[in-house]
């Protein structure tokens, strides 16, 4: 198979699980207690999906991974000081809000507009990729809208596989309710995928890889085009963080089985 | 309502709220602006000056990267318990060569990514590792310590040959990677005591004409970094042959004939995750492993490079890395303290809202000073830390300036010295020219001294001189001692092995790096000599004037009252070097410790200060450009402000301390006797002359001393002390005195900053 891929990311960044996180009424609607200070990471979720599309990159020679990503460009710039160790890509920065608390068609919208705006791109050999969540506020619907704006009508969430077949169809492993998967397959190019946690490892960093990353990386960053966002028609009734559910019993002398019996009981409820 | 009652009242009020009511009831009552979140990156970047190296942005997550992960879970799983070097320690390896940790000690050529010099790249990395656990970055560092003889003093052949090898294998490459070990102690007499004195022995084993001389090299080592897996060792030796002239160090490979023999691992207690050996040596080794090559001359083998000259050049650069490493302790020990503080009593008693559950030990003042303590040391430490670093990576190419100029002109020595001095009084012409008006100066004159990198090295030598030091003795010496409050904050917890943070290890930890690469003695030693620099006191005092007028922007740094406590050092430099003791003897002599290395102490604290002042200005005056700090920047600069005062005021109450104790303390007390009384007076004699002299009773006694009738001298050790000839003490003393206004209050607010600042729910690496 000599198949070469255009593989997009869309990757935002959200402040670092660990941060302590308090939303606060702001004047431009709701945000985060400090959270231009707080460090940022790449979104988990759309981590998973540029693990992928390096991984699958490195195997289809000719093949090239964009990072496209919209956040505040000096948050953009600690978290890629990280990223751009992990695998080779070329980034397209925006600088935007990076916060949970914008509409999710705006941000469709802007995402998809800086796609096309790619130098050479060739939507026979397109895949965009995404996370099918967030970890600041998952819409679910972000990477969708960016698909129909692009006229992708191929499009799989929650994917934990890829598989490229030898006559370049795609089989697609995607996460359905009740914890089951569905298997789909796809006959050719472009299509999007949504990526849940996929199969691969975090990659390790890699300064050498980090450094080449970095001749396109700070130039992006340099012209990252600007957005604002007008927010017509939106608003938030209620912001509040998801509440710790913690049930804890300390049980002694109940024997394995009696533990799995409980769990399964738990499970079926 | 007074203070104190509204006070109370806020209290009982804010039972009945819930937490952010109680924050918000909080921050009426004393409403400024302060530090929001702890410092990030962005911050820190601006203050050590790497907000434009992107690149070493990158190693430092890098590093992060692996101190908080393996290392981190090898300490929480009980790594450390074991002297021995184990596999699950020699794991740690690989993640080194992966992440770009053992590469950025090489150049591009070499296997490396990082051009240029590599102090500060170095001291970053060991900044990070230390963070979580010193002694994995020992283990990093100990490798680039080995190979910095060759790298400082090599031959271009030797230079070629082992830097590159030390390179991490590329994917499919088939060589053998060095690691290296630098074996310079020796078991006792002489362990960590004289490193000028050598019992490891070089001799010429066979020395064919026209052949290179083959050298038998038997050398036993102690504390051995690395030396549980390291394939090559550089060995300082003595000669022990009258073929061989002087001492040298040579370049030991794993496979030479002879013995190598790893030895028993020490039984330290301390840096556990690095791997400390007693090895023995002795081998056949060609004498083109002499580090720096050698010359014959009369049939006599002349190393280049003494053992001394080596370490010199390779010591004054990895002690700043050391220094660093406590200070990494340090500020690594605010987050775990606040966390474990704020949650003391959750779970107890007291409802979420209270401020028992919500401030938990945070409540009392104590806890909250104890702390603004350690985070001003530990910001002051790395302030001066990586300011060490900074001034080496710029005085490198400088040196290699310096080298060519000295060989082309075929200058060794003597002569070389001399040469260098000339260039030394040059720089205080420059200074000396610098210090006049703008307007005054003659700029032709001062552009051309500017233009000469000697001149420029020469002053930077003088301060990497004093820096240095100074780095590796207050960092870790003080640094010691403030991670033993740090670990007494944490209760009981703090001397448990799953102490969140691992600050007991951290603790003992830092007593070696008080230790190593020359401990506390060596360094006051040091300093003692290269304070008295007359090109480092001309700048030290236009550092005394750079603070003043620092001080008239910032008042609330505390510069004013470092620049007196500056002025007050420099005061009692000046006197003790002419002063004598009450018997006549000298006072600042090579062996009066008592007064040399004090004074050594008391210049750390006032350097260590100053630098922190000084990373304050930069962030402040470069923060506005960030957005991602721009916005926190009032309070960021506000906190670290009171941070900085507390800091001065502690390093003059230091420095006044120390100087008055030398000022004063070799003076004889002046006891009851005739010499010392005739200044005294009689009460009745002074009734007598108040009639003469209206006012004398109470002037005498203001400023002498009284013996009432029926007594022969008041109930006291000997007539009050007078200070002639130190009228100009005693003044700027009383003035330091009063420079201390208004440093409690910034201890306070420091202390309520605290109580607000943001943080995160766990900490960021596993315990």
């Amino acid at each position: 198979m000599n198949t070469v891929y255009q593989i997009v990311v869309c990757a935002g960044i959200v402040p670092d699980p660990l941060q302590t996180l308090e939303p606060v009424a702001s004047p431009s609607g709701p945000a985060l207690k400090n959270e231009m200070m707080l460090p940022a990471v790449l979104d988990p979720w759309a981590s998973h999906s540029l693990y992928e599309a390096a991984n699958l990159a490195k195997h289809l020679p000719g093949s090239k991974v964009w990072l496209v990503s919209l956040g505040p460009k000096a948050k953009l710039q600690q978290v890629m000081m990280t990223v751009a160790q992990k695998v080779p890509f070329e980034l397209v920065a925006l600088d935007g809000p990076g916060g949970g608390f914008t509409e999710a068609a705006e941000v469709a919208a802007m995402l998809a507009e800086a796609i096309q705006a790619i130098p050479g791109l060739d939507k026979s050999k397109l895949l965009v990729f995404g996370g099918w969540e967030s970890a600041s506020r998952g819409a679910g619907a972000t990477m969708q809208m960016v698909g129909e704006r692009l006229g992708i009508m191929d499009q799989f969430q929650g994917v934990d596989e890829l598989k490229i077949a030898a006559d370049g169809s795609l089989e697609i492993l995607e996460r359905i309710e009740g914890g089951k998967h569905q298997i789909s397959k796809c006959a050719g190019l472009p299509a999007l995928l949504g990526w849940a946690t996929g199969n691969l490892p975090e990659p390790k960093n890699n300064p050498q890889i980090g450094m080449v990353n970095m001749r396109t990386v700070m130039p992006a960053l340099q012209k990252a085009k600007p957005v604002k966002f007008a927010g017509d028609g939106l608003s938030f009734v209620n912001v509040a963080l998801p509440k710790q559910l913690r049930e804890t019993r300390i049980v002694k002398d109940k024997s394995p089985d009696d533990v799995a019996k409980e769990i399964i009981e738990w499970i079926k409820k | 309502m007074s203070n104190s009652s509204s006070g109370v009242g806020a209290a009982k009020i804010a039972i009945t709220m819930n937490k952010g009511k109680f924050m918000e009831a909080l921050a009426e009552t004393k409403s400024y602006v302060s530090l929001q979140t702890l410092p990030g990156d962005d911050v820190r970047q601006l203050m050590w000056r790497f907000a434009d190296r992107y690149e070493l942005q990158m190693l430092v997550q890098a590093a992060r990267n692996v101190a908080r992960g393996p290392v981190a879970r090898l300490v929480a799983g009980g790594g450390r318990n074991s002297h021995e070097w184990t596999p699950d320690k020699a794991a740690l390896l690989p993640h080194f060569d992966e992440s770009g940790i053992t590469a950025a000690f090489l150049d591009p050529e070499q296997g490396g990514f990082i051009a240029g010099p590599k102090n500060f790249v170095l001291a970053l990395i060991a900044f990070e590792l230390a963070w979580v656990d010193a002694g994995a970055a020992t283990c990093s560092l100990a490798g680039n310590l080995g190979l910095a003889p060759i790298h400082e003093r090599g031959t271009p052949e030797q230079r070629a040959k082992y830097i590159p090898a030390a390179a991490p294998l590329k994917p499919g490459e088939q060589r053998k990677q060095i690691r290296a070990a630098f074996a310079l102690t020796e078991p006792i007499p002489f362990v960590g005591v004289e490193t000028g004195m050598l019992a490891g022995k070089v001799r010429v084993a066979d020395w064919k004409s026209g052949c290179e001389p083959m050298l038998q090299v038997d050398k036993r080592g102690r504390f051995i970094t690395n030396m549980g897996f390291a394939n090559v060792v550089t060995a300082a030796v003595d000669s022990d042959d009258n073929r061989i002239k002087g001492s040298c160090m040579v370049v030991l490979e794993e496979g030479y004939p002879g013995i190598w023999d790893r030895g028993t691992p020490t039984k330290k207690l301390v840096h556990q995750l690095s791997s400390t050996n007693d090895p023995v040596f002795n081998l056949r080794v060609p004498a083109n492993r002499i580090v720096g090559g050698y010359t014959v001359k009369d049939g006599v083998i002349v190393p280049n490079y003494s053992h001394g000259e080596i370490i010199e050049a390779v010591f004054r650069r990895t002690r700043v890395t050391v220094g660093l490493m406590t200070s990494a302790k340090l500020l690594s020990a605010i987050e775990p303290i606040i966390l474990y503080q704020r949650r003391r009593f959750r779970g107890g008693e007291g409802a979420p809202g209270t401020p028992r559950y919500e401030l938990g030990i945070q409540q009392k003042e104590d806890a909250l000073h104890r702390l603004v303590d350690i985070w001003a040391t530990g910001e002051a430490s790395a302030s001066l830390g990586f300011a060490a670093a900074r001034l080496f990576d710029e005085l490198d190419s400088l040196e290699k300036q310096k080298d060519q100029w000295l060989g082309k002109k075929k200058l060794t020595g003597r002569a070389a010295f001399k040469e260098l001095n000339k260039k030394q009084t040059e720089a205080l012409e420059l200074l000396r020219i610098m210090s006049r008006p703008v307007g005054e100066r003659d700029h032709k004159r001062e552009e051309e001294l500017q233009a000469d990198p000697l001149v420029k090295f020469s002053m930077l030598d003088s301060l990497a001189n004093v820096l240095c030091p100074a780095c590796k003795l207050w960092n870790t010496g003080h640094g010691a001692n403030m991670m033993r409050e740090a670990v007494s904050l944490m209760g009981g917890y703090g001397i448990t092995e799953d102490c969140p943070g691992f600050l007991g290890q951290k603790w003992m930890d830092a007593q070696l790096e008080a230790t190593y690469e020359g401990p506390e003695a060596v360094q006051r030693l040091q300093l003692s000599i290269t304070m008295t620099n007359e090109l480092f006191l001309a700048q030290f005092e236009q550092w005394i004037t750079g603070m003043r007028r620092i001080a008239s922007d910032r008042s609330g740094t505390g510069a004013c009252t470092l620049a007196t406590a500056m002025q007050l050092w420099l005061w009692t430099l000046k006197h003790v070097q002419t002063a004598t003791d009450a018997d006549g003897s000298k006072l600042y002599h090579k062996s009066r410790q008592g007064v040399t290395f004090p004074l050594a102490d008391a210049l750390c604290w006032l350097l260590a200060a100053r630098q922190f002042i000084l990373d304050i200005a930069e962030l402040d005056a470069k923060g506005g450009e960030n957005p991602a700090v721009a916005e926190s920047l009032p309070g960021t600069v506000a906190f670290f402000t009171d941070l900085c005062h507390v800091q001065t005021a502690r390093a003059a109450g230091e420095a006044g301390r120390i100087c008055a104790e030398i000022v004063h303390g070799y003076n004889r007390h002046p006891a009851w006797d005739e010499t010392s009384c005739h200044a005294c007076f009689c009460a009745s004699e002074l009734e007598t002359l108040e009639g003469l002299i209206p006012g004398i009773d109470g002037s005498a006694r203001a400023y002498s001393d009284v013996y009432e009738s029926g007594e022969s001298h008041p109930l006291k050790a000997g007539p009050c002390v007078r200070f002639d000839g130190l009228e100009a003490f005693v003044r700027l003393r009383a003035k330091l005195d009063g420079c201390l206004t208004g440093c409690r209050l910034a201890k306070d607010r420091a202390a309520e900053a605290l109580t607000k600042v943001m943080t995160r729910e766990a900490l960021d690496y596993p315990a």
